[in-house]
């Protein structure tokens, strides 16, 4: 029983280990780019499994900023899964204690998020195992070839790899903001906003920038375009 | 400051916004206001984190915006996120090699 839910985990996971494979590709380039060794930017991946947070959070090594402005860049980025955590535990089997929860909580991701919410019924514990198991083989994997053969590839190609997590961002961002006005506004107020302080407050760093873009975005998204329920909304896109 | 420190700030911070609305939360979020919020925050976080970052992340400016823009159509046209982020990687390398 526990191999067949962890088998179908695996399985359903196949499709996220080779798109984290890629992605983390470019995130392994980056970090050590931006000075961290092979194995930093390994131990980044294995720990945080996030793409957006640990991009950001590179840079925020790489300037040397403040542990509070690690944290507060942390806490916004991330705060979606939040959303997902809180909407996916609703949709737990019963052999979901505590302790499972505990080890199943670490792999909450869009992409995890996004297989597992599809699934008719509920989720067991194994199932969650495998699907986590099998991406983030795909992302560590991923990160350590990046990072070891970024430097062994000519400059152009690793150049132009390096776009490759903000095409990711791209993709997450446009496909829901082409069917909802609102999320557009969202996402059109959050890059002028972005723009600005770049070029006109540079003394801005980037990691705080990131806050204040998304949440000036995100209340104005809040107060003009209120949503009625916002997981099931998030889910149908997702799926 | 040591790397090892950041990482584990990092991975700290990451796994309890996983964890407690996993393991303690089971109410659904009533607050409008707050729900609203939530729902918008992925898409603001990854705009900022994109614009105008993308068009520095390549050697040149002219390279990075090819990839852009490379993206941004395929993306509208609902591509998968791995072929829209291989295709903005080779416009930039290709534009690269123009310049």
């Amino acid at each position: 029983m526990k191999f067949t839910h962890f088998r179908k985990g695996l399985i359903h996971g196949i499709p996220i280990f080779l798109g984290y494979l890629s992605v983390s590709f470019g995130f392994g380039i980056m970090a050590v780019k931006s000075g961290l060794t092979v194995f930093e930017a390994f131990a980044v991946s294995l720990f945080n499994l996030t793409s957006a947070g640990q991009t950001a959070g590179v840079g925020i090594i790489a300037a040397g900023g403040s542990i509070a402005e690690m944290i507060l860049a942390q806490l916004t980025i991330n705060l979606r899964y939040s959303l997902m955590s809180l909407s996916l535990s609703q949709k737990l089997d019963k052999s979901f204690t505590l302790p499972r929860r505990l080890i199943a909580s670490y792999g909450i991701t869009d992409e995890i998020f996004a297989v597992a919410s599809a699934q008719p019924g509920t989720v067991t514990p194994w199932y969650m195992y495998g699907i986590i198991l099998i991406s983030t083989v795909g992302w560590c994997l991923g990160t350590v070839l990046g990072a070891a053969a970024g430097s062994l590839l000519p400059a152009a190609v690793s150049d132009a790899l390096g776009i490759m997590l903000y095409g990711m961002f791209i993709a997450i961002i446009i496909p829901p903001a082409r069917k909802q006005r609102s999320v557009m506004a969202v996402v059109l107020l959050s890059a002028a906003i972005s723009t600005l302080i770049y070029f006109l407050l540079p003394f801005i760093s980037s990691g705080f920038s990131v806050i204040i873009c998304a949440v000036a975005a995100a209340v104005t998204g809040a107060v003009f375009f209120p949503v009625d329920d916002a997981p099931e909304t998030e889910r149908e896109d997702a799926v | 400051m040591s790397i090892a420190v950041y990482i584990a700030v990092m991975a700290v911070v990451t796994y309890l916004i996983r964890m407690i609305p996993f393991t303690v939360f089971r109410k659904k979020i009533k607050s409008r206001f707050l729900k609203s919020f939530l729902y918008y925050i992925p898409y603001a976080v990854l705009s900022a984190m994109t614009f105008p970052a993308i068009f520095f992340a390549t050697g040149s400016a002219a390279a990075a915006a090819a990839g852009a823009v490379v993206a941004i159509v395929l993306a509208y046209f609902g591509l998968p996120l791995i072929a829209v982020a291989a295709a903005a990687s080779l416009a930039a390398y290709v534009m690269g090699l123009f310049i």
